[in-house]
């Protein structure tokens, strides 16, 4: 259970021109600019429940995961994770979750993966029963069992994330955040770690903040998206509700030999190549099959697709919408 | 304690598989090592009276390029450094471990590990030289002063590193605050100089400062400039500056922490 009541979090960044003459005036005079990372920012996750947390670069969301993991302190507001407030009950608090920041290590370079995770296995006192009842099904699950005795810089970056992420499940955490995991990984490894992260899921009833930019992710794994931009959450909702809220068209790829078809209410023309159309298609006024029939009459069709709007569009109309 | 003996132990491990480093610094110690010996040899030549006799200066000398390592209070942490520049220090906040603990723990392996590659050989090769610029073996009692106040020495580096690394929250770039303790330390914990060759006045007010309690404590009692009841109180002076500076450093620390901010990603 996390809940997370009105937090504020503002950072303070150095400001200065361009050139020779301001960074020398810098180093007398510095000037700030106060940003909002977090405004105001409250919601709540249930046990078990896989959670998107998205929005553009700069919004806030590293800011809110570390807030939750305890590495930031917020100016104002409450959060709590189990019960426990983050920052305060700092010791307690970090055995009971687990963290995966996509961008950074945490594994050491230049030792084998498996001395990191003797370490990690130390430091939250796990016992020896359940370590290596915890480091089989991970290496299983996960491939590892050749990766382990091979020092980290020496591993690309896919072998490395499935250790980074078999990491942090060393010790059962409560509730596992993720921050841009599939970061930089082929599309394999995207794959396999998706259907890694739902496994543990289902299995082990963790509790999963994922942050990502990849709206795969997204609809692989989560049904409750929370879109935040300039610090403010801005909706909460499963992913069918977001579709709805943007758009529910439908996208008809047309490709014909023939007369071009002319277009009916209710479409809209897209994009026209040779012998191809690409037309949004709004079904509450006219229902695809009849779009497809009325299409079908004028021409020769080659081949017809229709497509939901992507997720990715999706939350492209989303962030213009909101202006974020 | 396990996961800060287990911490040690990593560190350890990293540190020890470096084998080109550990040439190198052998062969750089060597070389020092003769260098200085011979600029003191000329001062010696001078005949005037010194505090410490020249042979008792080249044993300081040795020892103090043996443990160099040991003694040294910045560059021995590169990764601490690393993580704060690149905010991978997130991964060790989520850890269940004091970060004081944590930091501490390594910047003692930091030091120990390579002075365990370093040593010896450095030692053997400056007993083999003739007198009177050779490594002088003395009693055993003094060797094993030596080694509890190295011991104590390494935890006053140790102390005064973490206080150096927190330091780094506040700055934008950690080469400024480097530049200034390495002068500092060095030249009050006579790392350029032994203490002994300083006036007085200034020798007994700076053999007060925690930076004494660095190399110079050890490394007098070694080369028999600090004997019997001296070298106790050196050595409580020691343990004294242990349990301020660790507990200064706990307090800031923490206080630092609250307003810690990882940027980025």
């Amino acid at each position: 259970m996390i809940e997370f009541q009105s937090i504020c979090k503002t950072y303070r960044v150095a400001k200065r021109q361009a050139g020779f003459k301001n960074a020398v005036k810098s180093l007398f005079f510095r000037e700030y600019e106060t940003i909002r990372a977090l405004d105001d920012v409250s919601f709540s996750i249930a046990d078990g429940d896989i959670i998107g947390y998205i929005g553009p670069n700069g919004a806030g969301k590293s800011t809110s995961v570390k807030v939750m993991c305890g590495i930031l302190t917020p100016d104002s507001g409450i959060c709590r994770v189990n019960g426990k407030i983050p920052w305060q009950e700092r010791a307690a608090h970090v055995k009971d979750i687990g963290v995966v920041f996509g961008q950074r290590s945490q594994l050491w370079w230049d030792v084998p993966v498996i001395d990191s995770f003797e370490l990690l296995r130390d430091m939250y006192k796990i016992d020896e029963k359940r370590y290596r009842h915890n480091l089989d099904e991970l290496t299983q699950l996960l491939d590892l069992s050749e990766l382990l005795k091979t020092p980290a810089r020496n591993l690309s970056l896919g072998q490395r994330m499935r250790c980074e992420i078999a990491a942090p499940l060393l010790h059962d955490p409560k509730v596992l955040f993720l921050d841009e995991p599939t970061i930089g990984l082929d599309a394999v490894s995207k794959i396999a770690v998706r259907q890694f992260i739902q496994k543990i899921n289902a299995q082990k009833h963790t509790t999963i903040v994922l942050t990502t930019h990849d709206m795969m992710d997204i609809e692989a794994l989560t049904k409750r998206v929370l879109l935040i931009g300039h610090g403010k959450i801005l909706l909460d909702g499963n992913l069918d509700e977001l579709k709805k809220h943007t758009s529910t068209d439908k996208k008809i790829t047309v490709k014909y030999t023939g007369s071009t078809p002319a277009i009916s209410p209710g479409m809209k023309l897209n994009e026209s190549k040779e012998n191809q159309l690409t037309i949004s298609l709004n079904p509450h006024i006219l229902p695809v099959s009849d779009a497809i029939a009325i299409i079908a009459a004028q021409t020769d069709l080659l081949d017809v697709s229709v497509t939901d709007v992507s997720t990715e569009e999706v939350v492209a109309a989303l962030y213009k919408e909101y202006q974020v | 304690m396990k996961s800060y003996l287990s911490l040690f132990r990593i560190r350890m491990i990293n540190g020890l598989q470096y084998r080109a480093v550990a040439i190198g610094s052998i062969l750089t110690r060597f070389c020092w090592g003769i260098m200085e010996i011979l600029a003191f040899f000329a001062i010696h030549e001078s005949g005037e009276n010194f505090a410490m006799t020249f042979s008792q200066t080249a044993s300081y000398i040795w020892m103090q390029q043996a443990f160099i390592l040991m003694y040294n209070v910045i560059d021995n942490d590169q990764e601490i450094e690393a993580s704060i520049n690149n905010g991978s220090i997130a991964y060790q906040l989520a850890l269940p471990m004091n970060l004081y603990g944590n930091w501490f723990t390594q910047c003692l392996a930091n030091r120990l590990s390579p002075t365990m590659l370093n040593c010896l050989p450095v030692l053997i090769l400056a007993m083999l030289i003739p007198a009177p610029y050779r490594l002088r073996l003395p009693d055993l009692n003094t060797v094993i002063l030596f080694l509890v106040s190295t011991v104590l020495a390494l935890d006053v580096v140790g102390a005064i590193a973490v206080l150096m690394h927190i330091t780094m929250f506040y700055t934008i770039s950690q080469r400024g605050m480097k530049i200034i303790g390495r002068a500092v330390v060095g030249f009050f914990a006579g790392g350029l100089i032994p203490l002994p060759y300083f006036p007085e006045i200034f020798q007994k007010v700076v053999s007060l400062l925690p930076f004494a309690s660095t190399q110079s404590t050890p490394l007098l009692i070694y080369s028999g400039s600090l004997t019997g009841k001296d070298a106790v109180s050196a050595m409580g002076l020691q343990v004294f500056w242990i349990a301020v500076l660790i507990t200064f450093g706990y307090y800031a620390m923490n206080h630092t922490l609250k307003r810690v901010v990882v940027q980025g990603g």
